[in-house]
């Protein structure tokens, strides 16, 4: 353990092990948190960090080991004991009322009370604050939360746990959903909590983020705790060596391939929730990267592409057809496929099976005499399940038992599966492990090299950088800039999308009007 | 190991839960001394197989409806509807088919304008279908003027007879109905696009749309197929009250849905199977069968039933946590 837990450990974990029948989830592991201290817990998806915060959080009992707080021991009943013991989750998954308004959400079982009576007044000062400690005061208190983009939900949920006073606060991916200007704020609060002396556990894929705000890390894999010890002078290599238990050669796996002729251009094209008309053109062979930050409209462009949201002006052309006034089939019947950024509300329909969500956009194949030929799904789901490495126990698991990776790969399975030709992927890698990632972007190379067209949009500029052929930069809601992707370095691209300008050079044609 | 077995256990509770329901009613009253000989015997299966035949018309239908995360309150007034149409055809001297004809196509129409009004207008199905109950009773007691329509007797009346005429049919015209009807719609469900597409409707519509699925269309077809299905059901209560009575069947919709629950349809979509819901309609039908021969009053018939209903979804969701 790093020098600092050593001194005076607000949190002490000791053997903790936990089976799920025959999967040992958690084999023994120990871990130390002082007073003060940001403490990184890294590991791929299914290493054991969930249920390791699980425990702590008192929503899962270990089968063996103790935990202490503050040197007492600490054995939590369910969530509300952990609460009452100063542990607070901020998870990845929101965890809002959506019909509720921030105040409300933010309050929600710690509501002030005067005489049997709401004390608004109270409870309006104390939201304040903790927004003022976010740094976004303009959010409203009376707005319902389901009105707020991602990333502002994401910071109610982060005030919520910091209205709570905690003494040791677990943050699981905070800044997946943020934008780039927000996890600068965040990395400050956290800053500020470990001024007031509150251990904070910081479990991130985002290595360079947690190279910059934690003091020391753990990282677990399979379930086991393969190594700890202080950031400073850890480089990132060995923190991803360490997870995956063997060298990643190259993060970016570039696949060799040819840019060839048009096949998806936008006229001015103005879906009903785009801010501003955008103009760009996409080729065979290409991945186009769109940078921007949180709601700077990359999404509501693909939806309105898509047939998902209505267009109101400008044309899309396929393969030269035009788009206009296509719903979602009719998009999909002329070669397009769309990987929501919301992976689990919309993406994917959790309850049903793997093969049921890998087929559903093209059963078509499988109907012989209006039935369904169930046993050829299954076979042709099996050979997808191979060729992506799903872990999965086969076609007809449900969705919901994989891990994120996993079920972003059946997300992205549904997509080749159709046999799309313009795949538009809306923040394909979210909040899934480093070996995932690499895949999935090994696999986007592919798909170029056979001739088909990649929108890509993503908040992580490395990954931008790495794979694109030419990125395309939004701010609020228009586009600013496309450049081949060797044009640009991540302070460009940041520059670009924070302030809607690039840095005097000269701009294309392909600049939409505004 | 151990987990396979587990998951092989709940994936047994699954298919055979609502039928261990089902032989517990059974074998409840087959055990009490008083009832017994009257309660297990073939013909008293069978009455109490025709006495299904109407809630079981209706929640084929419904069980579409619910998987695909609707719900058809006004299945009821839509029998009595149909119930009445068929008489008023009969009585106008139409052909007996032609009229039966006219009495389904009517609650499918009735299941159509459900279906448009959920997609069009983007109301929530409860509110439009309670609309529709009132509208289709409405015009039940409209076209019937206020009172019943007696009809001529005519081969109709014989779907519901309990020994039917070609005696080799063993069983009442209605009951095959309900078997044929039950094979297909499960088939169809299991085995279809338009099934697949019902399950992923109800399950995560937001994916569906996604995946290209018609959700629109979906959602109307599957009102649409409730309706013809309250529309047989109700030339079926025809068949057997022999007038076309425009207040029957109130609160019936209630039954319908109850038995699509016990058999494991689940009012947030995604869940529910023929099967299951064939197994409801017969654990309520044998529930009051036996409280009638117990004597029991009606009451404490509604007091059981209602208590079934809340059992059955407390183990259902008992079996979830446990997925």
């Amino acid at each position: 353990m790093s020098a600092v837990a050593a001194a005076s450990p607000v949190l002490r974990m000791t053997g903790v092990t936990k089976r799920f029948g025959a999967t040992v989830a958690l084999d023994d592991v120990g871990f130390e948190l002082a007073r003060g201290e940001v403490h990184a817990l890294i590991g791929e998806n299914g290493a054991g960090k969930s249920t390791m915060m699980k425990i702590l959080s008192g929503a899962v009992a270990p089968d063996a080991g103790r935990m202490e707080i503050d040197g007492r021991p600490y054995a939590p009943s369910g969530p509300g004991d952990g609460l009452r013991s100063g542990v607070s989750m901020i998870y990845q998954e929101l965890t809002l009322a959506p019909h509720l308004t921030v105040e409300e959400n933010i309050m929600l079982g710690r509501e002030v009370r005067a005489a049997g009576w709401l004390d608004r007044k109270a409870m309006r000062g104390k939201v304040r604050e903790v927004l003022e400690l976010v740094r976004h005061p303009e959010i409203s208190p009376d707005v319902p939360v389901g009105r707020l983009s991602i990333g502002a939900k994401q910071l109610v949920e982060i005030a919520r746990a910091l209205v709570n006073r905690s003494r040791i606060l677990v943050m699981d991916e905070p800044t997946s959903s943020l934008s780039q200007e927000d996890s600068q704020r965040l990395f400050e609060i956290v800053r500020g909590l470990k001024a007031q002396d509150v251990g904070v556990v910081y479990i991130s894929h985002f290595l360079e983020e947690v190279q910059r705000v934690a003091d020391s890390y753990t990282v677990l894999r399979d379930g086991r705790s393969v190594g700890s010890g202080t950031m400073e002078g850890t480089a990132l290599e060995d923190l991803i060596e360490l997870m995956v238990g063997r060298t990643i050669t190259r993060l970016f796996p570039r696949v060799e391939h040819a840019v060839g002729g048009p096949i998806l251009s936008l006229d001015r094209l103005k879906g009903a929730r785009m801010a501003a008309p955008v103009t760009m053109s996409l080729s065979r062979g290409e991945i186009l990267g769109i940078a921007g930050l949180v709601g700077a409209g990359r999404t509501e462009l693909l939806r309105a592409v898509f047939g998902l949201d209505e267009i109101e002006g400008g044309a899309a052309v396929v393969s030269g057809a035009v788009l206009a006034g296509l719903k979602p089939w009719g998009a999909i019947r002329r070669g397009l496929g769309l990987l929501s950024e919301d992976r689990q509300g919309e993406g994917l329909a959790l309850a049903l099976s793997v093969a049921d969500n890998m087929t559903l956009s093209d059963l078509g194949p499988y109907r012989r005499h209006g039935l369904l030929d169930v046993a050829r799904q299954r076979r042709s789901v099996a050979g997808w399940i191979g060729k992506l490495a799903i872990k999965a126990k086969g076609p007809g698991q449900t969705v919901r038992d994989l891990s994120g990776g996993n079920q972003q790969k059946v997300a992205l399975a549904r997509l080749l599966h159709q046999k799309a030709s313009v795949l538009l992927l809306d923040e394909p890698t979210r909040g899934i492990d480093v070996v995932s990632k690499s895949q999935i972007y090994e696999w986007i190379g592919e798909l170029a090299r056979e001739g088909k067209a990649v929108l890509f949009v993503s908040s992580y500029l490395p990954e931008l950088l790495g794979i694109c052929d030419r990125i395309a930069v939004f701010h609020r809601g228009a586009m600013v800039e496309a450049r081949p992707a060797s044009a640009w370095d991540a302070a460009g691209l940041m520059a670009a999308a924070t302030m809607g300008r690039t840095s005097g050079q000269e701009r294309t044609d392909e600049r939409s009007p505004s | 190991m151990s987990r396979r077995r587990q998951a092989g256990v709940s994936r047994a509770l699954n298919v055979f839960g609502p039928f261990i329901g089902l032989i517990l009613v059974i074998a409840l009253f087959a055990l009490i001394p008083e009832v017994q000989g009257r309660f297990l015997r073939a013909a008293n299966f069978k009455s109490v197989a025709t006495q299904s035949v109407i809630v079981a018309l209706g929640a084929l239908g419904m069980t579409l409806v619910i998987i695909s995360g609707g719900i058809d309150l006004s299945a009821a007034s839509n029998i009595a509807l149909a119930s009445v149409i068929t008489a008023y055809a009969i009585n106008a001297g139409a052909a007996p088919l032609a009229a039966v004809v006219l009495g389904v196509l009517t609650g499918g129409l009735v299941g159509l304008a459900n279906g448009g009004l959920v997609t069009r207008l983007r109301l929530v199905p409860f509110i439009v279908t309670m609309g529709m109950m009132g509208i289709a009773r409405g015009a039940a007691k409209w076209i019937a003027g206020n009172q019943k329509i007696d009809a001529p007797m005519t081969w109709v009346n014989e779907l519901m007879a309990k020994s039917p005429r070609p005696s080799w049919l063993l069983l009442a015209p209605g009951i095959w109905l309900v078997i044929i009807f039950a094979v297909a719609l499960a088939v169809a469900l299991r085995y279809t696009v338009f099934g697949r597409h019902i399950y992923a409707v109800g399950s995560n519509e937001a994916t569906a749309r996604l995946c290209g699925v018609r959700t629109d269309r979906v959602k109307v077809l599957v009102y649409a197929v409730s309706g013809l299905f309250c529309g047989l059901s109700g030339v079926m209560e025809f068949s057997r009250l022999t007038v076309g009575d425009p207040t029957v069947a109130v609160g019936l919709e209630l039954d319908i849905i109850a038995a699509v629950v016990i058999g494991g349809g689940s009012l947030s979509g995604g869940e529910g199977s023929i099967l299951g819901t064939l197994v409801g309609v017969l654990i309520m039908s044998f529930l009051r069968n036996g409280c009638t021969m117990m004597g029991w009053p009606n009451y404490i018939q509604e007091i059981i039933i209602g208590a079934i209903i809340i059992v059955a979804v407390a183990l259902d969701r008992l079996r979830h946590r446990k997925d």
